[in-house]
């Protein structure tokens, strides 16, 4: 079994489905024979050929739509957002077209399409290359929003939402793409698209993140440890539909919860958790629910981004707060 | 200084508005009579149709609905030259090649009667629906060419902007896309003139709106988009090379809207009335039954007997629409996803609950 990164899991996933699929293809700017400019891509071009792997010209809309246009019609293309910064111009054809269209057409007509973004800060980028701005798309209905935080979910999730007969946006945390390197057998298992993933057992309080927050939610949990506090740390992998009963079933254990995200806080996915705890498992809750978040500011450039995203003092802040409560 | 590239823009008509045949070279749809006798009487079905809808939305029974009146000859010229396995992205008002295609007139009446079931097409199942965000069709059709490309099918996609939409992005992405990766598809541009309330000139200050497709390297024609004959020749020609692998095509016809943008619009605030009179004397249907009268393929007694038969076919598909079986609320739930998720099929029994305590 090899020990791969995410960025490697990735392209992993990628080649066992062209691999198995002929229906599948890759498709986006520079995935070809620069094999993507995070790598995520890598060497596909040349294993499967450019008419399995595609270089497009520059314009995310075209993608996204030609995307949609493909889908319809029997393939399940992947489509690569650059980054999650330029997925914008997507926008119109993911949230008009793409989640709609078994709908609108009463099944007629599916979109079983992937389009992946790199995403989120921490890796000193330009502008317009570190946002996280995942809930735009959890609010869309019609659509599966997913985030890989280790090398083996990014494979057996990112097989799932390949294979998934409705359109899945796939979030690639990158400022973890090559933190740690794990076993990850190449052998075709996806991981469900309904569930959220219990990371690390614990009694005392539940930690929900997901993405490239998983580490520091992790090291958070470490030093907890060290003070004999027992941390339950949940990835929600999934973000829509999103998975409540794992995240209640845990709650009603630990009866403290704190949501790690590092985008805005303002109607964002953890607002949507915290509100289902306040409405469904208030009584389990010994301590009022906390967010440790990104500010509701501009995702600032590189020179001030640790300053923004959550850290793992912030996140025993808060930790430290609902335990306080008994 | 030298020049490194020339184009020019043909314009093809081969009827002109008195209904005589013109041109050096006549393709052989001008003489087949029994094909434009039949292509005639959906022209006539299709304009019977649409004043039917007209009145069923200021009557109440129908939601806003886009008129097509004035575009039965290109709308019909599309749809009669395009194979069925062929992929047809309209907008949201080509009901006349989607009646060719097989589309039912109930399911355009369900559609603007707010009823999803009316896109799901009894005609080519692989059609896209209706796209009412002006221009995403192309690039979905230029997806669609893609697919059949890579597949090695002898098939094309064809699209259908205005000419307001030739001005927004996606029209000029799949133009481009087209060109990139050699598509087998036609773009079209239906320019009725109008953009709501947004002349032609108001666009573009460009001479044709088909020479954006030279910009991309397309071969790009004007046709007189009230002309049947011309529509059909450009179109079937455009798939010719689309079959043959020789990449897309743009073609601008020219037409006019004769009627309000949507029966929410009221185009007299806008343009002259007299502008509107004057483009009545180049509509199609007169120009085709004037041609046809002249060969002497038609006369008044089939007209008459026509007028009639498509009156009894279009109440009989608004009877079908009026008698369509009632929603419910599932009918919101269960075409979101494959499966239901759980968090939707908790919605959905609410919304059941709901409906059934207020049902008593």
């Amino acid at each position: 079994m090899a020990k791969v990164t995410m960025v490697e899991a990735v392209t992993m996933a990628l080649a066992h489905e062209l691999e198995h699929d002929k229906d599948v293809v890759v498709l986006g700017e520079d995935v070809g024979i620069n094999g993507g400019v995070f790598r995520a891509t890598n060497g596909l071009a040349q294993r499967f050929g450019e008419d399995r792997v595609i270089d497009t010209p520059l314009a995310e809309a075209m993608i996204a739509g030609m995307t949609v246009g493909m889908a319809t019609q029997g393939m399940k293309p992947v489509a690569e957002a650059q980054f999650m910064g330029f997925i914008f111009p997507m926008f119109e054809h993911i949230v008009c077209h793409a989640a709609r269209m078994r709908n609108r057409t009463r099944g007629r007509l599916t979109c079983p399409l992937v389009i992946r973004a790199p995403y989120g800060g921490g890796i000193h980028a330009p502008e317009h290359h570190s946002e996280s701005i995942e809930a735009m798309f959890a609010h869309t209905p019609g659509l599966k929003v997913v985030i890989p935080s280790s090398p083996s979910r990014a494979y057996g999730l990112l097989l799932a939402a390949i294979r998934s007969p409705d359109p899945v946006l796939f979030f690639e945390p990158k400022r973890v793409y090559h933190l740690n390197k794990e076993e990850v057998e190449d052998d075709g298992e996806e991981y469900p698209l309904d569930m959220c993933f219990v990371i690390r057992e614990g009694s005392d309080v539940t930690l929900v993140t997901w993405g490239a927050m998983m580490k520091e939610t992790l090291e958070a949990a470490d030093k907890l440890a060290e003070q004999g506090i027992s941390a339950e740390v949940i990835d929600v992998a999934t973000i829509s539909p999103l998975d409540m009963d794992t995240i209640h079933e845990s709650v009603a254990k630990t009866g403290r919860c704190v949501i790690v995200q590092e985008a805005p806080k303002h109607c964002s996915l953890s607002s949507e958790i915290a509100a289902n705890l306040a409405d469904q498992g208030l009584y389990d809750l010994l301590a009022p629910v906390k967010r440790v978040t990104g500010y509701d500011t501009i995702m600032p450039l590189f020179k001030l981004e640790k300053k923004y995203m959550p850290t793992v003092d912030r996140i025993l802040d808060k930790v430290n707060q609902v335990l306080e409560v008994s | 200084m030298t020049t490194v590239a020339s184009f020019n823009i043909d314009y093809l008509q081969y009827l002109t508005p008195n209904g005589e045949l013109v041109g050096d070279k006549k393709p052989a749809i001008a003489t087949d009579f029994e094909q434009l006798k039949s292509i005639y009487e959906l022209m006539v079905l299709t304009r019977t149709f649409d004043a039917k809808a007209v009145a069923l939305q200021r009557t109440g029974k129908l939601g806003t609905y886009a008129s097509c009146l004035g575009h039965e000859a290109v709308h019909i010229g599309i749809g009669s030259a395009m194979a069925e396995q062929d992929v047809f992205a309209p907008m949201y008002r080509e009901y006349g090649a989607q009646f060719y295609r097989g589309v039912k007139m109930s399911e355009v009446l369900l559609y603007w009667g707010g009823d999803e079931r009316g896109s799901n097409f009894s005609g080519p199942k692989h059609d896209f629906p209706w796209c009412v965000p002006i221009a995403t069709q192309c690039t979905h059709a230029a997806g669609a060419a893609l697919t059949f490309k890579l597949r090695g099918e002898k098939r094309a996609a064809v699209s259908v902007v205005g000419d307001g939409g030739s001005s927004k992005g996606d029209f000029l992405e799949a133009i481009n896309a087209a060109s990139a990766f050699q598509l087998p598809m036609v773009m079209m541009i239906v320019n009725n003139q109008w953009a709501i309330s947004v002349p032609r000139k108001k666009q573009s200050q460009g001479r044709t709106l088909a020479q954006k497709g030279i910009a991309g390297g397309l071969p790009s024609i004007q046709v007189d988009g009230n002309d049947y004959i011309a529509v059909y020749t450009a179109v079937k020609a455009a798939l010719k090379r689309a079959y043959e692998g020789k990449g897309a095509s743009v073609i601008e016809a020219i037409t006019y809207r004769l009627s309000d943008h949507t029966t929410a619009d009221d185009a007299s605030r806008y343009r002259p009335t007299d502008e509107v009179e004057n483009a009545r004397q180049f509509e199609p249907i007169k120009r085709m039954r004037k041609y046809l009268t002249s060969q002497g393929q038609w006369n008044e007694q089939l007209e008459n007997q026509l007028l009639n038969t498509c009156k009894i076919e279009v109440e009989a598909a608004v009877e079908e629409y009026l008698n369509a079986s009632k929603l419910t609320v599932d009918d919101m739930f269960d075409y979101m996803y494959d499966e239901l998720p759980h968090n939707l099929a908790e919605q959905k029994a609410y919304a059941r609950a709901m409906e059934e305590k207020s049902n008593g």
